[in-house]
């Protein structure tokens, strides 16, 4: 049974740069069927997949792989939402090559199997289909559980529990659900149309969902706990972080969050239609080098700006971002600027922003990180004309619940302190995972950590009955 | 949804607005604020709150109509309802034991400041509550006021009512009136609290002020409501609405808020309607 090993993997369709920067359509097309079942092929099929392990959800990945081979579809996708509740999402947004795909033996001479395109296109066939299986739901236990946050964290444990058979309720503070996937990842990754596509599967679980509801604010975590039996909070992302340097007072002067929120959440890329605002800059300076970097100076191309440019103080190696996004910002005509560290904003009389001055950066010697410290070079002041910057360079987890829940354990940064296998914090009944857990990190990790914490939930309230 | 209970314009330009949410009734403290949309492409709009019953399960707020999208609130009609009202945010006004506490409203401020005077007064402090408008046609509730204030005082702009002139002669009427409070509070627009806060500076006097800059989410997550107070940036949505007047960064703050002006009154040119300019 000699297989012929194929080691190139099969490319997935995209909108053409040229094109995709003038619009907010998403950019990946997905994989045909054909296309789908020729990568799939691709699998070895290995009797200790590596790939499983190296999944934070444990999605059996040959076993899904194997279905698209032989064109069992519904099949695959059943099998994948036995272990994750959000498969369009993830085959979308997780960074797969640092995953699951790096682990794969293929990848050891050419490219691992395209896990994460093919977990997209069982979830997008799926949806086309019509037909979307609910698994089968554990009888009612009578057990309640409160669920802070309907972010990618909120959303896993809620769907884990309820599919248990316990009651499961999310609150969210914002108006839609979603969390990050909603008013953070852009519409040209992460169509928001799928969002809401999976937060109604997971409502078709019994799960029931409150927006407007600020858990700490509208109710303190106190007081729900009078009425549920366990709190899982995933109240995600907090206040954004700024370089502390003068003039980020200056207007022109964003966040991420604020700059991302605007555009997703609120539509301001469809204003006047809709009604929240959003400025149309010529000239964007992004300082930063993740994901939501990409994200926002992708944004601002779509925005019909000139000039956007990435500035990040470390070279392009030390990128934070998925290569996947690195490459799709460059191949949009996104301007990298690396070893570069702004050190002033400048204004003009009215108090907007009108350019920016920087110092040019060496690596030296490896920091606490791994990454070779960046180093400033003395007399290499330059300034950059720019009529906005946007900020991403991280943010701090969420202060509502820490700061109104007495004694909960609270780490250096403002962050939940909670235990890494069970979600446990510090006090009785409340668990907790995800960005107010860890700081900004990525959607499947809050999944993980969610997960974990919906086992461990579950085993607490199984043996208090 | 949210219903509307009520929505009227009390004085011109300057509307009333009473919805029904249960559970931001319950929780509502002086000095909060919600944040609500007219329909769903609106803005997340956020309002302080005026007053609330928690038997009913209502809260009321007083806007302003400035742009588009407080446009459409003024349109709302009693049973209508809205998508979007989540509160209470912010932290609420510290109510001490202060002694004697002035309390300074003008604009929307007259609104969210009533609160604040009565659970001061219910605190056991001596209350003066001094309204500042144009015009006394554009003062409201005085005789609500007048039942949890020692003392109401009105400034007026043309004189139609209590002292003529503005905030700026705060230090004189204080002396007129004989007043010497040990905290001042003050709700309403940026040249109110900004004037004020300059006034009592050289007096020593603790002067709260009640921020209002644009916002987005509210719940301390986009940093777009950055205030800069005593040289450090704070963030009105968690870290306020309230600071001290006297640290507050008045020219950043202004010019902040004035991001959007030009989009604020933009969509009501394309409305096609005459009588919008």
């Amino acid at each position: 049974m000699a297989k012929k090993i194929d080691y190139k993997r099969w490319p997935m369709p995209k909108q053409v740069p040229f094109e995709r920067v003038k619009n907010f359509d998403e950019v990946a097309l997905g994989y045909t069927e054909e296309l789908a079942r020729q990568e799939a092929a691709r699998c070895l099929g290995c009797k200790k997949p590596l790939c499983v392990e190296g999944c934070p959800v444990g999605i059996d990945i040959p076993g899904f792989v194997g279905c698209i081979v032989e064109g069992r579809f519904a099949a695959g996708i059943k099998r994948i939402k036995e272990a994750n509740a959000l498969p369009a999402v993830c085959g979308r947004v997780c960074p797969q090559e640092d995953q699951c795909e790096k682990v794969c033996v293929l990848g050891k001479k050419g490219d691992p199997v395209s896990i994460g395109r093919l977990e997209r296109f069982l979830a997008d066939w799926e949806a086309a289909s019509g037909r979307v299986e609910t698994p089968a739901k554990a009888p009612p236990t009578g057990r309640k559980v409160a669920v802070v946050g309907a972010g990618p964290a909120g959303i896993t444990v809620a769907s884990d529990l309820a599919l248990l058979g316990h009651e499961a309720v999310i609150y969210e503070a914002l108006h839609e659900a979603g969390g990050v996937l909603t008013y953070g990842i852009p519409e040209f990754r992460l169509p928001k149309a799928i969002v809401n596509r999976e937060v109604e599967y997971v409502r078709g679980l019994g799960v029931e969902l409150r927006t407007d509801y600020i858990v700490g604010k509208t109710k303190t975590l106190d007081k729900l706990l009078e009425e549920f039996d366990a709190i899982f909070v995933g109240a995600g992302a907090g206040l954004p972080w700024f370089l502390d340097i003068p003039g980020e007072g200056l207007n022109g002067v964003y966040s991420a969050n604020e700059y991302l929120t605007r555009c997703n959440l609120m539509k301001g890329f469809r204003f006047p239609e809709y009604d929240t605002p959003m400025k149309r800059p010529s000239r964007v300076a992004v300082i930063g080098g993740g994901n939501v970097a990409m994200d926002a100076a992708r944004t601002s191309l779509r925005l019909g700006a000139d000039e956007v440019h990435i500035v990040y103080r470390r070279s392009r190696k030390e990128l934070p971002a998925r290569l996947e996004e690195v490459e799709n910002a460059e191949e949009e005509g996104v301007i990298f600027d690396f070893l570069t560290l702004p050190v002033r904003f400048i204004g003009d009389e009215h108090g907007w922003l009108k350019g920016m001055e920087c110092l040019k950066m060496e690596l030296g010697e490896p920091d606490d990180s791994g990454r070779r410290r960046p180093v400033p070079i003395e007399g290499s002041e330059f300034s950059m004309r720019i009529d906005a910057t946007v900020c991403a360079i991280g943010n701090s987890p969420n202060p509502l619940i820490p700061i109104t829940t007495p004694g909960l354990e609270v780490g250096r940064r403002g962050n939940i302190v909670a235990d890494d296998e069970t979600g446990r914090t510090s006090r009785a009944a409340v668990w907790a995972g995800g960005d107010v857990v860890t700081g900004a990190a990525t959607v499947i990790s809050a999944m993980g950590a969610a997960r974990k914490a919906a086992r461990d939930i579950h085993a607490h309230l199984s043996k208090e009955n | 949804m949210y219903r509307i209970v009520e929505r009227r314009m009390i004085v011109p330009n300057l509307h009333e607005l009473t919805v029904e949410a249960p559970v931001v009734a319950q929780a509502v403290q002086p000095g909060n604020f919600v944040i609500l949309r007219a329909d769903e492409v609106g803005e997340r709009i956020p309002l302080s709150v005026a007053d609330w019953d928690r038997k009913a399960n209502t809260v009321t707020s007083i806007f302003v109509q400035v742009g588009a999208s407080t446009a459409r609130l003024a349109r709302l009609k009693s049973g209508d309802t809205i998508p979007t009202y989540a509160g209470p945010l912010g932290k609420e006004t510290q109510i001490g034991d202060f002694g004697t506490v002035l309390c300074i409203g003008g604009c929307y401020g007259i609104g969210s400041i009533y609160p604040i005077v009565r659970a001061l007064k219910e605190a056991g402090n001596k209350v003066y509550t001094l309204i500042e408008a144009r015009s006394s046609f554009l003062l409201y509730w005085q005789n609500r006021f007048e039942q949890v204030s020692d003392r109401v005082i009105a400034v007026t702009r043309d004189g139609t009512a209590g002292y003529k002139g503005h905030i700026s002669r705060l230090d004189e009427i204080l002396t007129l009136e004989k007043i010497r409070p040990d905290h001042i509070i003050v709700n309403g627009c940026t040249f109110l609290m900004r004037r004020a806060s300059e006034i009592t500076k050289p007096m020593g006097i603790k002067t709260i002020v009640s921020m209002n800059p644009i916002m987005i989410d509210g719940t301390g997550m986009c940093g777009v409501c950055r205030v800069t107070v005593g040289g450090k940036m704070k963030f009105a949505c968690v870290d306020g609405p309230d600071f001290d007047g006297h640290e507050v960064d008045w020219d950043e703050f202004l010019q902040r808020r004035q991001t959007y002006n030009p989009e604020e009154v933009s969509p009501l040119r394309r409305s096609g309607c005459a009588s919008h300019f």
